[in-house]
């Protein structure tokens, strides 16, 4: 498979913190990748520095084929969708697309102009003018129209409601059909994205945590549940990722379960019931002493 | 589409079950990738690998060109397995629920009886 791009031994730091430490990993060129983590666990550093807007404190970086520091001939083949994309004061929705052309090879005009319609976006408003969630639709129009072979979106849907939320998902996947291209997608919404992907990066604290497909993933870990007993018995010596126990009955997520041993666990009178990405990644970037911790997201 | 179980299996399921059902005939031609991707909301790749795993198993073929189609005696074929898996998947896990409930073989064959009769 080839990479679009290649990092070794990349670090950052900032005054005293690491924000990204020592990680190597390729991105898979035509891939959807998912960029995963917490608050502060270095997803949008790691953005900056593919991107060139920061640079390495030590490490290689190397995006479609050379460096992405002040190389016009790379980053103009790059998109960078932010969160909180600052414009020029008095700057109109129009403007903002008028402008976008001069920086993105592949710019699509026709399909801008379509995204707008979707998103309905007033293209006579002045930006600073604009909700929290137009300003997003913003970033995800000229995003999406860029059809940058390599695109970013750092979170790129604050304040946009369920339903624009999912026409930039639909988009996404037919436009990524016609025109494939690499993307990066930054998100806390993980089970809306989790079908999206096909590779998934989970960054924890500056450090890669996990780099696979999707599917690897999401195939590695299910919880158990059943009698105290039985289920203590059963997940002796295997890796706990948590534990949550009410009255006699507890409940224990596993990493990695051969059919064997599931088969054996069902023969044990154990209910075995898969662990979805969002599930996987809370149990393993959150804190480990999650006890009682009935997390709100296995209800929604 | 749940949550849990690899994707592409779950594309090829309900594939095979469109063929099974009779929805989706022997010969008839399948939707795109793009089409399956769409509609699922899922990652093109993940929709092809769901149904590469169908045109190794025999029951779609590709045509170099024209698309994907169900393959001759593909129906027969699903359902026999399907049939073969009847056992662990539904009357095991009937008898293990009927068990933990104090319901006697008897009286569980004297209910699927009476469902039956309805």
């Amino acid at each position: 498979m080839s990479t679009t791009v290649e990092v070794s031994h990349l670090t950052k730091r900032f005054r005293g913190v690491t924000a990204v430490d020592d990680v190597s990993f390729t991105l898979q060129e035509g891939a959807i990748h998912g960029l995963l983590g917490r608050n502060g666990a270095g997803k949008t550093t790691l953005m900056q520095l593919l991107t060139g807007q920061e640079f390495a404190t030590s490490g290689e970086i190397s995006v479609l084929g050379s460096s992405p520091v002040e190389n016009a001939a790379v980053l103009r083949n790059v998109c960078f969708i932010k969160e909180s994309q600052k414009y020029p004061e008095d700057f109109k929705v129009k403007h903002v697309l008028k402008s976008a052309p001069w920086f993105f090879a592949n710019w699509s005009q026709d399909f801008a102009d379509s995204l707008v319609k979707d998103f309905d976006l007033p293209l006579d408003r002045k930006v600073k003018k604009l909700s929290r969630g137009q300003l997003s639709a913003v970033g995800v129009i000229v995003g999406l129209a860029s059809r940058a072979p390599l695109t970013f979106f750092d979170e790129p849907y604050l304040g946009l409601d369920a339903v624009a939320r999912h026409t930039f998902y639909d988009r996404l996947l037919a436009d990524y059909a016609e025109h494939p291209r690499t993307v990066v997608l930054s998100t806390h919404l993980i089970d809306e994205v989790s079908n999206l992907l096909e590779r998934v990066l989970v960054i924890d604290r500056g450090r890669i945590l996990m780099d696979d497909t999707a599917d690897a993933l999401r195939a590695t870990a299910v919880t158990v549940v059943g009698q105290h007993a039985g289920v203590e018995e059963f997940a002796r010596n295997r890796e706990v990722l948590a534990r949550e126990s009410i009255g006699g009955i507890a409940s224990v997520t596993i990493a990695g379960l051969t059919d064997t041993e599931r088969s054996q666990a069902t023969a044990a009178g154990l209910e075995l019931s898969p662990v979805s990405l969002q599930q996987l990644i809370v149990r393993r970037t959150g804190p480990m002493d999650a006890t009682t911790e009935h997390t709100k997201e296995n209800v929604a | 589409m749940d949550d849990g179980r690899p994707i592409f299996l779950q594309v090829a399921e309900q594939i095979e079950n469109e063929v099974i059902e009779g929805s989706m005939p022997e010969g008839a031609q399948v939707p795109s990738i793009n089409a399956l991707a769409a509609f699922h909301r899922i990652n093109p790749a993940t929709a092809l690998k769901g149904v590469t795993m169908l045109v190794d198993t025999g029951v779609l073929y590709k045509q170099r060109g024209i698309g994907m189609f169900v393959a001759a005696g593909a129906r027969e074929r699903l359902m026999a397995a399907r049939r073969d898996n009847f056992r662990a998947e539904y009357i095991r896990p009937l008898l293990n629920e009927a068990a933990k409930l104090g319901i006697n073989p008897v009286q569980l064959s004297d209910l699927i009886g009476k469902e039956l009769q309805q």
